[in-house]
């Protein structure tokens, strides 16, 4: 267990035009769950790599404990690796899989045989131990993956995509089992991935990046109610955040043709920022209620429970909105009021792109 | 109407054939491909066929003008090849090819390790170098080897041989070899560093059982271009450390006469090729396909 500590770290692939991880600033608690989430490309995998060793920290430094990790080999570090594509030694049984690390490590048969076991029995993987890697499914082969990470008792657990070759439905119970086995070990965990659902129900806080910069650092729920920039709300959330273009008025900002009304902090802090971006998330939009907005429908995604509405503002054809409706909702075609609860508008300064008020 | 328009016509008759035309059309292009996969299996084993039955004949019998396909088989060629002090040869062609053979791979495969695993900036170049030495020819280099070799006091001297096959093999080998070990998933280093495992031990646990069949393959490769090498054994050889291609040529006499002798011998010659073959078939098949299956 440890704390780990990006304190400004970069990483700039050779030839490329921008770093790939750019300045990085991180503090993750003893014990904490993070989750490393963005689109391709952003450099959370790059992150990952570099607190693994298995990238050069070009500048800045990270930490483990408080010691510089810069120039520290991987296999010094103290760090277990899950990959994307589990990386299992196909020549090797599960056991062994499972076992190499402390046979690395000088730690006696027996002892060993001891740990794998335990860590098998965690895992549901006692009657798999004399298999190899290729008569295993995938969900075995990431729980191999798994075992071979937490048998070591690391520091620190480095998780990129494990769930991403899994199918769906396997992929949300393992979801659950990794954040369970993780709170269980409390393991200092950095979990990197693509998918925003994963991160928001896994980690203790989520780190949302974009091009190689950290747009946000925080809990899931602060990340969803409070997103820090236009990237992190329509990152976040799925459906995405609705946004508009916007102007300030007196008594409210102009959104189209409708007066939309947030609350008097924001619009106190939007005083002296020229165009906004109104945030509105789907959930917070009601067909028919005060009707500020009016929409166009053009699709209506019925999930059971309940469905989304997508369409475009009437006054407005090249925009466009998603109303979270109950299991009554309008047909394709139909021009229909919405009502927005100005309690949970979000306001952006347009150039900026950053949060504007609270 | 005659039976040519006849057949031209387009009716229900041309539906049919539409309808099952993807299968049969299948099947005729795998009858196809059967007998051309036949006539070339054929052509290529029928020289060796040859040779083994001519082994089994007298020399009459060899030389009759209808060649003969049923005959009383006789071992009294193989006689004669064994009791004419074939085992020297033998025994040098073995020391030769199984020495070289191992010190090609000890070299190749950390070799082939590092511009696969570990390339570099002129990575290519080393590369393209290594295959470039293939492309001079032997014969423009046998003049100074010849010198060297005469002025080291090392013609006719059987660990010559074991440097040249070395040498010799050595480009292809390592080419080889790469090709297995760019089939090695990065992430399977890595994922031995983050275990805590030297390089060596990383090589030794989880690459090499990864890569066998590829060094079965090299392995064999080799042994076959050493065995049967014959243009420096027989330019830098003479008594002592002459090998058994040499020791054949010695059966082709200027009359030609010796025909079942010569393929009796060359019979023998061809066998321990043959049988190192058979015995790393599996792996030889699994390591010149390992580029194309994952």
């Amino acid at each position: 267990m440890a704390e780990v500590t990006y304190d400004h770290a970069t990483c700039i692939y050779p030839g490329a035009e921008r770093p790939a991880v750019n300045a990085l600033d991180l503090a993750i608690g003893d014990g904490e769950f993070v989750v490393m989430v963005g689109p391709s490309g952003c450099g959370k995998t790059t992150a990952l790599r570099m607190l693994a060793g298995l990238e050069e920290i070009d500048d800045g430094s990270i930490r483990i404990d408080g010691k510089d990790m810069v120039g520290v080999p991987s296999r010094e570090r103290d760090i277990a690796m899950v990959f994307q594509n589990y990386a299992l030694y196909p020549s090797k049984t599960v056991g062994e899989n499972m076992g190499f690390a402390l046979k690395m490590q000088g730690v006696d048969s027996g002892e060993r045989a001891r740990r794998v076991r335990e860590a098998a029995r965690l895992l549901d993987l006692e009657d798999f131990l004399d298999r190899k890697p290729r008569n295993l499914s995938g969900g075995q082969r990431q729980r191999v993956a798994m075992g071979r990470a937490i048998v070591r008792e690391p520091k620190v657990f480095c998780m990129d995509e494990p769930l991403s070759n899994l199918d769906a439905q396997l992929r949300v119970s393992t979801r659950t089992q990794i954040a369970e086995l993780q709170r269980r070990l409390a393991v200092t965990t950095v979990y990197v991935t693509h998918d925003q659902v994963e991160a928001m129900t896994m980690g203790d806080r989520v780190a949302v990046m974009r091009l190689g910069q950290l747009q946000q650092f925080t809990s899931p729920t602060e990340l969803y109610d409070r997103p820090a920039n236009v990237f992190v709300a329509s990152f976040i959330g799925s459906p995405a955040m609705n946004r508009f273009d916007g102007v300030l008025e007196s008594g409210g900002v102009r959104a189209g043709n409708a007066l939309l009304r947030p609350s008097d902090q924001q619009l106190h802090a939007a005083q002296g920022h020229g165009k906004l971006v109104v945030g509105i998330r789907p959930e917070h939009l009601s067909v028919g209620g005060s009707g500020e907005l009016t929409v166009k429908v053009a699709l209506v995604e019925d999930l059971g429970s309940d469905s989304f509405i997508y369409g475009s503002l009437a006054d407005d054809a090249g925009s466009s909105i998603i109303v979270r409706s109950g299991r009554e909702h309008p047909r394709p075609g139909e021009v229909i009021k919405v009502g927005v609860d100005a309690s949970h508008l979000h306001l952006f300064d347009a150039d900026s792109g950053e949060r504007v008020g609270d | 109407m005659s039976a040519d328009s006849m057949t031209a016509q387009p009716g229900p008759a041309t539906a049919e054939p539409a309808y099952a035309g993807p299968r049969a059309r299948r099947r005729n292009n795998s009858l196809t491909w059967g007998i051309v996969g036949w006539v070339v299996g054929i052509l290529f084993f029928f020289p060796v066929l040859w040779m083994v039955l001519t082994s089994f004949k007298t020399e009459a019998q060899a030389y009759t003008n209808t060649p003969t396909l049923i005959f009383s088989p006789t071992l009294s060629q193989y006689k004669t090849v064994f009791s004419s002090g074939l085992w020297p040869y033998v025994a040098n062609s073995a020391f030769a090819t199984i020495v070289s053979t191992i010190l090609v791979l000890a070299l190749a495969t950390p070799c082939a390790f590092a511009l696969s695993l570990r390339p570099v900036k002129k990575t290519r170049d080393v590369l393209f170098f290594f295959i470039s030495t293939k492309m001079l020819p032997v014969v423009a280099a046998i003049i100074p080897i010849y010198i060297a070799a005469r002025d080291l006091h090392m013609l006719d001297n059987i660990f010559t041989l074991v440097i040249l096959y070395t040498a010799m093999n050595l480009p292809i080998a390592v080419w080889m070899m790469r090709s297995f070990f760019l089939e090695v998933p990065g992430e399977l280093l890595e994922a031995a560093e983050m275990d805590g495992a030297p390089l060596r031990r990383t090589v030794v646990e989880v690459i090499l059982p990864l890569v066998a069949p590829g060094l079965a393959a090299t392995a064999l490769i080799c042994c076959i271009f050493s065995w049967n090498e014959f243009f420096f054994a027989v330019n830098l050889t003479a008594t002592r450390a002459a090998t058994v291609p040499v020791f054949l040529v010695g059966f082709i006499s200027s009359e030609g006469l010796y025909f079942a002798q010569l393929a009796a011998a060359a019979t023998v010659a061809t066998l321990p090729v043959v049988l190192a073959g058979w015995v790393a078939q599996r792996q030889l098949v699994r390591g010149l396909s390992f580029g194309a299956i994952k």
